[in-house]
């Protein structure tokens, strides 16, 4: 009677690898509960409006407690097949996470240019895009992105270290624009 | 009189009339791609804006959100693909009309109709600004903070079905937004001994993570397929005359979309479901929703459209955000420091004059755009969604690099990236982690402010407006409470046929 009570309560509608994320988003805030003394302060002679460690203290039991009846309604939902094929779909994304880090290290070496340029045609052939046409569009949606942003715009990105060994004509050039 | 002249001069400054044709422009381009949307694009936009003047970086992010649902409604009427999350109503009438042969009206009606909207809630937030004005001074810092506590308590309740995964993540939000030395005693909360986390977690880079990168890889890792091919024949402009007979339709519907644009938490979805409900409840023709009625898509465009103007009155008068879309805009504001709130409409109303105007602006530039080139966009929109996925991961380096050209930063934004396309894939909301850091910041310090002179509790809200608010806040619980119920008799309720589907809690 009160499993079914609580089924009624907390079943509803999910997708395949809920429980996977609820149950990590869960021990994630347990981990960060059991942190609070070490990670916090109180502080002495502070009321406790002002105390640091009130609001930590507040998002991390809302935290525990959510999650926790998030995990709850997910255990008592009826399951759908395809758990570790979705967890598989996650973890397809961090190939191209990798790619994206080894972007962000390479571009203060190469030069903003180059390495957007070579980027945007490695994920064209990457993800499927291969033929000459494409690549050159990915080639010129790169050198584009460069241009607007870094000689346009003025952004804030660093001029890259390859850039020193040009000739003295473009090494200014390209040290402020690309 | 000053102050509007003054706004004048603001507005024709070359960089903003850029700023605004760009934006505008740009922004129907953007809404009508399947998969971007106006989110992903202010996100990466965002940190570039912050080296323009602080109007003409409004302009181009406002420009941005209020014609990206114009472009939406493109995809979602020719080809049954929203071009953006709201424009998914937009796909029940529109489409139905398009197979009829009737693709050039449902366009015009969906143009004309997010017009409307769009107009009628400048207008409304120009007839209330000098409330806004009165009122906005009375707002000290316990009504700030009972303003923000009710926004997360109604973007949690707002999530329907998924009240406990919003509540987890607006609470993550509010954990995110402490992270880091805390400015008060000095003390560190949550760094864990890492120098990279002592300055916090960045909001901008969290934004960029959960929408832009998140959307990219998304793209990349899914199944490639292209928009399909359509065409409109016909001229646009005839149904430009059918919405004047739609006007009671529009109007309430752009009233709808007002109220709910200023309640924060709600928006769109909630405004359109609302002058949805209602077009059909007083139609004479009821049947025909979901089969192609005009007055359906009106109902669905003009709401829809009249949120925008709608989402900028807390945010000005009370520099509280009410969704991410004006969270991502506030801190345009802070780079600037100009801080929105009751002081802005005394000290910068040119600025709010200005910002009311390119509104307006916007949405003639929009709609004459649209009228001459709705075939060459459909052409735009051809482009594979894994190409457009290289162009968003390619873009988001921008967004995060030129923060700060940290490596670190970029790392956590393809982390949130990872967690955002999880949420994604899971059908989870990712609005409450954003309005949770955003709204937990303001608490934290509002909060503290407030109880410094507060000597009882309910000092805390001796003052009208804080008494308003609490006894809003207490409605809320108290009417959520009540749906909640009558859910549970109904489920227990034996079902006379059906098949017991699953159910939504919360």
């Amino acid at each position: 009677m009160i499993a079914k009570t609580l089924q009624d309560t907390f079943r509803r509608y999910r997708r395949p690898g809920d429980i996977v994320y609820a149950t990590l988003f869960f021990a994630f805030a347990l981990f960060l509960l059991s942190q609070i003394g070490v990670e916090t302060k109180v502080v002495k002679r502070t009321k406790w409006f002002a105390q640091p460690s009130l609001w930590p203290s507040i998002a991390i039991w809302g935290m525990v407690i959510f999650s926790g009846l998030h995990l709850l309604s997910s255990a008592l939902s009826p399951r759908i097949p395809g758990r570790w094929k979705e967890v598989g779909f996650w973890l397809q994304s961090l190939e191209y996470v990798a790619y994206f880090l080894i972007y962000v290290v390479a571009v203060p070496w190469l030069g903003y240019l180059p390495s957007t340029m070579l980027f945007a045609a490695f994920l064209a052939v990457r993800s499927g895009f291969r033929s000459s046409a494409t690549v050159c569009i990915a080639l010129v949606f790169g050198a584009v992105v460069a241009v607007v942003f870094r000689a346009l715009l003025q952004v804030n990105i660093p001029a890259g270290r390859l850039y020193e060994v040009l000739p003295e004509a473009t090494r200014v050039f390209a040290l402020t624009y690309l | 009189m000053e102050n509007l002249i003054s706004g004048i001069a603001l507005l024709t400054q070359w960089q903003v009339i850029a700023a605004l044709i760009i934006g505008s422009v740009g922004g129907v381009i953007i809404g009508a791609l399947p998969g971007v949307g106006a989110a992903v694009a202010i996100a990466i936009l965002l940190p570039a804006t912050f080296a323009f003047e602080p109007i003409v970086g409004l302009t181009l992010l406002l420009g941005i959100y209020g014609s990206s649902m114009y472009g939406g409604a493109i995809p979602a009427i020719l080809i049954n693909t929203p071009g953006t999350a709201v424009n998914a109503l937009t796909t029940y009438d529109g489409y139905p009309l398009t197979k009829r042969g009737e693709g050039h009206r449902a366009l015009s009606l969906a143009y004309s109709a997010s017009f409307f909207g769009g107009i009628f809630s400048i207008v409304c937030l120009i007839f209330l600004s000098p409330v806004l004005a009165w009122v906005a001074p009375h707002f000290g810092s316990r009504e700030i903070f009972l303003a923000a506590f009710m926004g997360i308590l109604l973007v949690i309740l707002a999530h329907r079905g998924q009240t406990f995964s919003a509540a987890m993540l607006a609470f993550f939000g509010i954990f995110l937004s402490t992270v880091g030395l805390e400015p008060v005693k000095y003390t560190k909360r949550f760094t864990f001994d890492q120098t990279w986390l002592a300055s916090g977690v960045d909001l901008i880079v969290v934004v960029l993570g959960l929408f832009a990168i998140s959307q990219a890889l998304l793209l990349l890792v899914d199944k490639d397929h292209a928009p399909g091919e359509a065409h409109v024949r016909g001229s646009i402009f005839a149904g430009l005359k059918e919405l004047l007979g739609l006007k009671r339709i529009a109007t309430v519907s752009s009233s709808l979309g007002v109220v709910m644009g200023m309640v924060p938490g709600t928006g769109e979805f909630t405004s359109q479901f609302l002058s949805y409900t209602y077009a059909q409840k007083t139609s004479k023709d009821p049947d025909k929703f979901g089969d192609g009625s005009p007055e359906g898509l009106v109902a669905s465009e003009a709401a829809n459209n009249a949120v925008p103007g709608a989402a900028m009155i807390p945010l000005l008068a009370l520099g509280i955000p009410g969704e991410a879309l004006t969270a991502m805009m506030l801190s345009v504001f802070y780079v600037h420091n100009v801080i929105p709130g009751p002081q802005l409409f005394v000290d910068q109303l040119d600025f709010v004059m200005a910002l009311y105007m390119s509104l307006i602006l916007l949405n003639v530039i929009v709609l004459v755009f649209l009228l001459f080139s709705t075939n060459l966009l459909l052409k735009i929109i051809q482009i594979p969604t894994r190409f457009l996925g290289i162009m968003i991961l390619t873009l988001s380096f921008v967004g995060v690099f030129s923060l700060r050209n940290s490596i670190t930063d970029c790392a956590i934004a393809a982390g949130f990236g990872v967690f955002g396309l999880i949420l994604k894939r899971l059908d989870l909301p990712i609005v409450p982690i954003i309005l949770g850091m955003v709204l937990g910041g303001i608490m934290e310090v509002k909060l503290r402010s407030a109880m410094a002179k507060v000597k009882t509790p309910l000092d805390f809200i001796d003052r009208p407006i804080a008494a308003i608010l609490f006894a809003m806040i207490l409605c809320i619980i108290a009417l959520h409470v009540r749906t909640l119920v009558q859910e549970h008799r109904d489920r227990r309720r034996p079902q006379p046929t059906g098949d017991g589907d699953t159910t939504q809690q919360g």
